[in-house]
Order: structure tokens, then sequence, then C-alpha cells
């Protein structure tokens, strides 16, 4: 089974006709390793995801998983990549435990309704397991979807504002999540505008601000003051 | 080839589930088609006759129109909360998914196609049950051809804003020949004195059409739906 230990992003660009999205960007991501994206609305995070996770073509540029790129990384790199977007990606009308058992079932995992039980468990909702999503909070939604991302244990994992809707308690029990992952030694790239909350659970951060790719390490300060010197200084 | 299979019909299996939880879009789409044979019956039928042929072009109209809302609200689904994107990260051959929602549409436009022909029958008299296996073939075809491009094209206009007014400005003229034919055939089975060969030909044709856009969708699916 194709496998790898390390993300590197080349000179990626990426253009919606005219309009820049993503300026030669260059980052590298091993396993192991908790990595924040950080950047004001419509800085280009989401389209930098959607690239990761191969839904987006690249206009320049290349993005190695391993030995291999998005184009010949096929089906099994796919198996390789858990998403969760801003949007939950949930169908309403089905309860939790058919959703994680259809997504179960496209990943073909064995076992699929062995898997949604422990998905449920982990996501603190076994006794909401056969009631339909559409009854459930935010936050509920947003444990399950995260379960539901992570079902087929990818090796790397792309959070796109995955602390929006949590109270406290559920954020800490995905950041202890976070930790887990990256103790088994999987890649997780977070997108966040919560800079309070991983400040301290992110390995490192990096800025991307109108396309463009910045790091965030180097200078004093909490990540939050880090974070508006840096884009303040760009204004 | 058995995993893509498989995984149409778990697409298929979701997309039916979904529905009988809701009977949204059974329900619009049946009410739409019916209304449509009724409004026509008014205009069509005068003492107990209907106009010649009218009853066949009713039927495909209605076939159309209600196959059209089925679609629009079939992609809305994935649509909402992006599950589209769900999908399309699976490590699954996406032409696969396309057969599943296509699969899924084409059980619901049949479902309604039962009620519009019962209905059609009752309110213009037309003598559609004559051949059944005829006009079940036909039918069958022509919603297979309909559906497959429409299909295609609602998975297409997916995130595009106005894809409520591009879906049938695009499907119509592809689908122009699907109608043609369809009526055609219909028409053919219903005269005083049915052409069984003519209605054949239309057939052929729909199959050879389903066959050509069939083979065409599963072809470019995948690459449509990368952004």
């Amino acid at each position: 089974m194709f496998d790898f230990e390390r993300l590197t992003i080349d000179d990626v660009s990426r253009f919606y006709g005219r309009r820049r999205a993503l300026s030669h960007v260059s980052l590298s991501l091993e396993q192991g390793e908790l990595v924040g994206l950080l950047g004001p609305n419509g800085a280009g995070k989401s389209t930098l995801l959607g690239v990761l996770a191969t839904l987006v073509s690249p206009s320049a540029g290349t993005v190695h998983y391993g030995d291999r790129t998005g184009v010949d990384g096929g089906l099994e790199l796919r198996s390789q990549i858990g998403l969760l977007s801003h949007e939950l990606q949930l169908y309403g009308e089905l309860t939790a435990r058919e959703n994680l058992e259809f997504f179960a079932g496209l990943f073909d995992l064995s076992d699929p309704a062995a898997r949604a039980s422990e998905a449920l468990e982990r996501a603190g909702l076994t006794a909401r397991g056969d009631d339909v999503v559409l009854g459930f909070s935010r936050g509920m939604r947003q444990r399950l979807a995260l379960e539901r991302a992570l079902l087929h244990h990818p090796r790397l994992v792309l959070l796109d504002e995955p602390f929006t809707g949590l109270d406290e308690q559920s954020t800490q029990t995905l950041s202890d999540r976070l930790r887990a992952l990256r103790d088994d030694r999987r890649i997780v790239l977070i997108a966040t505008h919560d800079h309070d909350v991983v400040d301290g659970l992110v390995d490192r951060a990096v800025l991307i601000d109108n396309g463009r790719l910045l790091s965030l390490d180097g200078s004093d300060g909490t990540l939050r003051e880090r974070y508006r010197s840096a884009v303040g200084s760009r204004r | 080839m058995r995993r893509f299979f498989q995984v149409a019909w778990l697409v298929m299996r979701k997309d039916l589930r979904v529905e009988t939880r809701s009977w949204e879009m059974v329900s619009t789409t049946l009410f739409f088609a019916v209304s449509c044979v009724l409004v026509f019956s008014f205009a069509f039928v005068r003492g107990g006759r209907a106009i010649e042929g009218a009853a066949s072009g009713i039927l495909w109209i209605a076939v159309a129109f209600s196959g059209t809302l089925a679609l629009g609200r079939a992609f809305e689904r994935e649509r909402y909360q992006d599950a589209m994107r769900a999908l399309l990260m699976a490590p699954v051959e996406r032409s696969a998914i396309y057969l599943g929602k296509l699969l899924g549409i084409v059980l619901l436009m049949a479902t309604v196609e039962v009620v519009v022909v019962v209905a059609i029958v009752f309110t213009f008299r037309a003598p559609l049950f004559a051949y059944p296996g005829y006009l079940a073939a036909l039918l069958a075809t022509g919603t297979v051809g309909f559906a497959t491009v429409g299909t295609l094209f609602a998975a297409m206009l997916l995130r595009t804003r106005s894809r409520g007014v591009l879906l049938p400005i695009l499907l119509y003229p592809v689908t122009f020949p699907v109608l043609i034919a369809g009526v055609g055939g219909t028409v053919a089975l219903m005269g005083a004195d049915p052409n069984l060969d003519l209605a054949r030909f239309w057939t052929a044709l729909l199959l050879f059409f389903d066959a050509v856009f069939l083979t065409l969708a599963l072809w470019t699916f995948e690459p449509v739906m990368t952004e």
C-alpha cells in the first residue's frame, strides 16, 4: 500500500482566471508534524488545502507526496488523505452511523459497521448514532465530520477551521485528538483563525496572505502577536 | 470492475435512502408532472377526444420538465455542506460516483413516469397500454438518455451560481434528439394504425444516443469534476 513520510509543495501557483489564489508557494511537511496555516479571509488557505487534497489542480508547480506527485498518485494517494472542510460534508437526512458507514464503504474499509461504531465513540456520539444529522448542534456535526475525515486513518490530515462552533470541552477534546494524530506520525495541516487555540498546539505556523506563504517562526510573542505583526507589516 | 459497481450501488443507495427520509424530490416532481398533464388536458381534450399526437407530446414534456427538477435537486443535496467534495476525495473511480447518481435519478424519473403514463391514459384516453413492451422500451431508453446528459451537466454546474438557469439552457438543446425520438416513437404506437417498425427505429436511435452519451459522460466526469 502506498504511503509517504514527507509532503513537499514546490513553487505552486494557482490562478482563477486573472485572479491569483496561490503564488509560488513552497513548503515541506514531515510526518509527526502539526502545522498551523494562518491568514486573513480570502488569503488562499482553502485553495491550498484543495490543492493538497488533489481536488484543485495547480496552475504551476508540483506537490510531492513522498516520491509521487498529485497527478500520478491516483486512487492510492487519495486513500491517504483526510480532509475536513469548513463545510462539514455530511448528509443531514442520514443518521450519524449511516453517514460513517457510507464513507467507510466508499473507502473500502473492512467491517464498516464496526468502523462507524468506533468513530462514533471517538466523537462522543454513541448515544446519538442513530439520530439524523440535521438534528445535531454545530459542535456535534463538527466532531462527527472530523471522525468521518479520519475514518480511513489517512497519513495526511487537512483541516479547515476545525474549531469552529466547538465549546471549551470539545475544543480540548479536539486538541487532544490532534496531538494523538501527531504522536501517530500523521502529517497534520490546520487552517484556522483560532490563533489562541492552536498556539502551543502546533509545532510551527505559516502565514498565507494574498496567495503568498510566509513563516511565522523566529520572532517573539504569542502566535496572535506574531500574526498581527506579520499581517500588519504587509498592509 | 466489481468495485466500480459496488461504489455506484453505494452512491445510489445513499441517494434513495436520503429521498425516502424526505420524499422531497418524488413529491415535487410528481406534483409538477401531474399538474402539467392536467393543465394540458384542459387545452387539448374536447368532448372526450384529444388532439391526435397531443398525449405523446405531453408525456415527454412532463418527463423532461420533471426530470430537470429532479436533476437540480439531486445535486443540490451534494452541494449542501459540500458533500460532493467528500465523494470526490474517496479513493474510487469518479465515474462510478457518476453512475450511482445517474441510477438514482433514473429510478426517480421512472417512478414519476409510471404515474404520468396512468394519468395520461385517463385524461387523454390515450391507448398507451396497447403495446406496453414498446412503450416501456421507449421510456427506458429515453429516460436514460435524458438523465445521462442531465447528470453530467448538473454535476458540472454544481459550483456555478446561476446553475438553475444554466441547466435547462444547456440540457434541452443536447437532449432535443431524445425528446424528438420519444415523441416520434410514442406517436407511432398510438395512431389508429400503429407503426411498430417506426417505434423500433426510434427506440434504436435512443439506444444509440444512450450508448454514445453514457460513454462520453463516464469518460469526462473525472476531468470535469477536478477544478
